[in-house]
């Protein structure tokens, strides 16, 4: 579980995060959603660590505090955590088999054969099995995300944050990637955090959903409570789009219609 | 920024250096790849450079030497001096420090822009002694190698051509060069070298390692990255060779 609370981060006079608190609970795909620049990748960046927050606390499992524990203590957590970045953030130089065992080349004492044996088992976890030979600028993009999800979970990590994985990607291809994400936080539940603008993703896999607005936390709640959200802010996102509108303004008759019966 | 801060951030970067590697093989590996890629990766260039240099200050050293009064082994002397002490050591540095500075600026920069830095700090890796501990230490091992083959090549290569041009016989260049000799102008030449590594693996990994931007930025730092290389080199050249000569 991560616990995020009253969390600020300015740059220079302009504020981003504005005394975000939040809940993110193990075995669920947590969403953090909102317009670009509503500083969601931020957030996720400053639950690394990645980005310093002025202030406010980052819990991770109920008793660490991730912003008061020194170096090695941090070094310790983050072998826990996995991550997909919004571009993938794979090493170019490497194949893609290299990539995916460097984690358990660096911190692991296992032979090459049981090294080999899981960065295999991840492959297959994702689809990739006749990848391994390849580099980076050979793959398409989703996957290059697969193999990024590939990297994330080969040291089977506690928490597993995911940076706009759909970002870049055909809608087939983002719920391939989509289902795979709540397929691994189902299995080895885990805690998932997934940054995305992708209405699909929000309502295949959004176990919780946070909504950012300018910086400030609008609403929270479940993909199926987002339906009936009250929130202006929320449904002038969500609803944007004529599709989603028209499923909103189906939904809001058959309840009315539900309501006089 | 200012100076103070670019110097600031510079020496943090290097303390930032000095940590307990993750795992020590590893680490052996890396800055042996970048020892062949910085090392053997550059000796092309140091060979065409090297060259050229020795041939034409043999040529230039006996166009002036016209008079009949001064023995023609001073153009050995004079050529095989003027190479040990701030040819091979510093021009052909110079022209390493755009090769090398420039590709491990963009490296990095391009590593910082596509978050791969990122994914390393993530994984718990500490990115900057992984990344950059390597080059440095490769870069200040290999570059005096470099400057040790450049210093030969040039010498032989002066030789060759004040034979082939009838300027000055290859027994009367010898015997000039080993005439005027001083065994501490090879131990300068190689301090010279050993700093002149240093500045451009260091200089060149801090403008790469802060790159912030996109493509454009990645650009950016790598042109710094040499401009300062090549205003540093030639500042410690003066300051090297006002205190130890």
């Amino acid at each position: 579980m991560i616990e995020v609370q009253d969390l600020n981060k300015s740059f220079g006079a302009k504020q981003i995060l504005k005394g975000i608190s939040a809940v993110f609970e193990p075995g669920k795909c947590n969403l953090i959603i909102g317009a670009s620049g509503s500083g969601k990748t931020v957030l996720m960046k400053s639950i690394v660590g990645l980005i310093p927050v002025n202030n406010g606390s980052i819990i991770y499992n109920h008793d660490t505090d991730f912003l008061n524990i020194d170096d090695a203590g941090r070094k310790e957590l983050r072998k826990q955590i996995g991550m997909l970045f919004q571009g993938s953030a794979l090493f170019d130089s490497l194949t893609v088999e290299k990539n995916v065992i460097f984690p358990l080349n660096m911190f692991t004492n296992m032979t090459f054969k049981e090294k080999m044996s899981r960065v295999n088992e991840c492959l297959e976890r994702v689809n990739l099995k006749e990848a391994n030979k390849l580099y980076p600028n050979e793959l398409s993009g989703g996957m290059k995300k697969r193999v990024g999800i590939a990297r994330a979970i080969v040291m089977n990590p506690k928490y597993l944050f995911c940076d706009e994985p759909n970002s870049g990607l055909d809608p087939q291809t983002s719920i391939v990637i989509d289902k795979l994400i709540k397929d691994i936080t189902d299995d080895y539940k885990i805690t998932t955090i997934v940054n995305t603008h992708d209405m699909n993703s929000v309502m295949e896999i959004g176990d919780y959903v946070l909504f950012l607005y300018k910086g400030e936390k609008f609403w929270e709640g479940s993909r199926n409570e987002i339906m009936n959200a009250t929130n202006q802010q929320l449904n002038d996102f969500i609803f944007a789009g004529r599709f989603f509108r028209e499923i909103k303004e189906q939904n809001t008759k058959r309840l009315s219609e539900e309501k006089n019966k | 920024m200012t100076f103070f801060n670019h110097f600031g951030r510079y020496v943090l970067l290097l303390k930032s250096l000095f940590v307990r590697p993750e795992k020590t093989s590893i680490y052996w590996r890396e800055i042996a790849r970048q020892m062949v890629e910085i090392g053997v990766g550059s000796v092309g260039i140091v060979v065409i450079v090297s060259v050229f240099l020795g041939a034409v200050v043999t040529v230039q050293t006996a166009y002036q030497l016209t008079t009949p009064l001064i023995s023609k082994s001073i153009i050995g002397s004079i050529a095989a001096n003027s190479i040990i002490l701030e040819l091979a050591p510093t021009v052909t540095v110079l022209i390493l420090a755009g090769k090398i500075g420039s590709n491990i600026a963009s490296e990095l920069g391009t590593m910082r822009i596509s978050e791969q830095i990122d994914a390393l700090e993530i994984m718990g890796v500490h990115s900057s002694a992984y990344l950059v501990l390597p080059k440095i230490l490769a870069s200040t091992l290999m570059i005096p190698l470099l400057v040790i083959i450049s210093a030969f090549l040039s010498i032989y290569a002066g030789m060759w051509v004040g034979e082939f041009t009838g300027a000055v016989t290859k027994e009367d260049f010898m015997t000039g060069a080993i005439q005027y000799w001083i065994p501490f102008m090879a131990n300068f030449a190689l301090i010279k070298a050993t700093t002149f590594g240093f500045i451009i693996s260091s200089v060149s990994s801090y403008y790469g390692y802060y790159t912030e931007g996109g493509a454009l930025e990645v650009g950016r730092s790598a042109t710094r990255a040499v401009v300062v290389c090549c205003v540093l080199i030639l500042l410690f050249d003066y300051i090297l060779a006002q205190l130890l000569l």
